[in-house]
């Protein structure tokens, strides 16, 4: 079985936006190595001629009428906000 | 009252020998008496009695009410993942423990305009993630047959609930197995509709490709019921599709297919004996059986891991707590490995090997499956490997979410219908499942099947004493 390394581990963290501990990680990386281990199964299936699969009803270009509705009211959309500043939502700054 | 079914329900509230409001209070009442024991509930709504009171009034007012809304009165419960207005909606996890939606659910607001009441929403895995109801980050639920075993999941709630009487029907949500094994497990009746037959809308999203609402219950007749309700294109959800399901007589010539490779060596010994049994039943009714042979099992675990943890890490990458709920650091152990190997499956330079070789293989099982439905109408199998686990038995395991699900997954993949039916007791009086998995949109034929079958067996008629657990 490779095992992932420390430093895969904490980039693949890093691109899921998630914040582990250094014991966190190292037990992560020896379950995420299990399941990979796993999953390579399906290499014994010759895919060479087949086309892959994202859906399953075969619905194709689905339009609907671009029609006005009335939407959810401000203060609605703001109630489950933990941090709001006159009707907008508060968020970490992107810049420095 | 309590063990009564949807069916028998609404013909008592018809003839008004009882009302939705002494309905309501005989439920919650033994809810509050016996769900400290077996934890099927997260939430409890508010507000049921008052609509239980509207809707004795309708019926007081209008006999023919009972054609307009098939489930008038009727309480029912929905898993944790569904949106609902005004009752709490945490998917059991502590990222939304303290979320109120400020919108319905198609399903839910379908489940309303046919008259049902929605008495409280059922615990599950997190995020719907696992097969055990253990990784709810609130406590776990337990078998109503036997408290020191898991009730499956992710819907373990729901299954929970509907055998134990707490409720008359309920609503869970399958991606992989989330209806039909903790269904199997609990031994109640458990339809996962064909991808695409009821709406998403409103509903947490686990595996955007698969994830497929629908009934569990006490029977088929009642899962018929209940699912006539939630069908039907929804402008909400554009993979959602028309469909209408029609009175099916069974045929004559009606084939059943028995795949082998079903049926392997790790499958329990009473498990594999009980599926026979009930295919015998069906076979003495003048139905045909016949070998057949499906790609194996333990590629299809390998195909949806890599499918489902890619969904899942793009579906949880919304929740940062800004607009709702609680920021990442929240996330259980299972969600952060699940979205971890999404991650890497996507990622640059592994694309390749996993994600899209997976998107291969999916083809190559649904080919399986049409190439199967040419030489016969259904197939039945088990519904799971085993009977009900011991509790703790998914602790510790990465994989045990997607090994319980072996038998469900590639026709979950191929977006197919599956419907577990209760056909026996394990010898330590568990129930054991079996399934019938049809050709896409073959739901009519399924359901009648399992109706045929219930008709000759009383194994979904059996319940366990919920009131002597201690």
């Amino acid at each position: 079985m490779d095992k992932l390394t420390k430093q895969e581990t904490e980039h693949i963290a890093k691109l899921a936006n998630l914040t582990l501990s250094a014991e966190e990680l190292e037990k992560i990386s020896g379950q995420l190595s299990e399941t990979i281990d796993y999953i390579k199964k399906l290499n014994v299936l010759d895919t060479s001629i087949v086309l892959p699969t994202a859906q399953t009803t075969g619905l194709k270009n689905v339009f609907r009428e671009d029609k006005v509705q009335p939407s959810l009211p401000q203060r609605n959309v703001l109630s489950n906000a933990k941090k709001t500043y006159k009707g907008f939502f508060v968020t970490k700054s992107v810049f420095d | 009252m309590f063990e009564l079914t949807i069916e028998q329900l609404t013909s008592g509230l018809k003839e008004r020998l009882f009302s939705s409001v002494e309905l309501i209070k005989t439920y919650q009442e033994r809810i509050r008496k016996n769900d400290d024991k077996i934890k099927s509930f997260v939430n409890l709504s508010e507000n049921c009695l008052e609509e239980a009171k509207k809707a004795d009034e309708e019926i007081f007012k209008d006999a023919n009410v009972f054609m307009r809304k098939k489930l008038i009165g009727i309480p029912l419960a929905v898993k944790d993942n569904f949106l609902t207005i005004g009752i709490k909606t945490t998917a059991s996890s502590k990222v939304l423990e303290d979320y109120y939606p400020v919108y319905d659910a198609t399903v839910v607001s379908r489940l309303k305009v046919s008259g049902s009441i929605i008495l409280g929403k059922t615990n599950m895995d997190a995020w719907a993630h696992g097969s055990s109801t253990e990784t709810s980050q609130f406590f776990t639920t337990h078998n109503p047959w036997n408290i020191n075993r898991l009730p499956g999941g992710s819907s373990g709630g729901s299954a929970a609930a509907v055998v134990a009487g707490f409720i008359a029907g309920a609503i869970g949500s399958e991606t992989a197995g989330s209806i039909r094994q903790p269904a199997s497990w609990c031994g109640v009746t458990g339809l996962k509709p064909s991808y695409g037959v009821v709406s998403r809308y409103g509903v947490i999203a686990m595996a955007s490709s698969t994830d497929s609402p629908g009934p569990i219950t006490k029977s088929v007749k009642d899962a018929k019921i209940v699912f006539s309700t939630l069908i039907g294109r929804d402008p909400k959800d554009a993979t959602s599709v028309d469909f209408s399901l029609k009175e099916e007589k069974l045929p004559q010539n009606l084939t059943i297919g028995i795949p082998k490779e079903y049926f392997f060596a790790e499958l329990q010994e009473d498990v594999s004996r009980k599926v026979f049994e009930a295919i015998e039943t069906l076979k003495n009714t003048g139905l045909r059986v016949k070998e057949i042979s499906l790609l194996d099992p333990k590629y299809s675990v390998a195909d949806y891991t890599i499918l489902q943890r890619a969904e899942v890490s793009s579906n949880l990458a919304r929740y940062d707590g800004i607009r709702y709920g609680n920021d990442r650091s929240f996330f259980g152990d299972e969600a952060r490995r699940r979205m971890m190997l999404g991650t890497y499956v996507l990622s640059a330079g592994y694309y390749d090997s996993y994600y899209l070789k997976a998107q291969k293989v999916r083809t190559i099982i649904c080919h399986d499956f049409e190439k199967t439905f040419s030489e016969v109408d259904l197939i039945i199998a088990p519904t799971s490997p085993c009977t009900a686990l011991p509790v703790g038995s998914s602790k510790g395991s990465s994989m045990f979410g997607e090994l319980q699900d072996i038998l469900v997954e590639a026709s979950s993949l191929a977006g197919l219908p599956g419907l577990n039916i209760p056909c026996g007791f394990d010898k330590n009086g568990l129930p054991i499942g079996m399934q019938i998995i049809g050709p896409r949109f073959s739901e009519s034929l399924i359901l009648s099947l399992g109706e045929h079958y219930q008709s000759l067996t009383d194994w979904h008629k059996k319940k366990p004493k919920v009131e002597d657990k201690k």
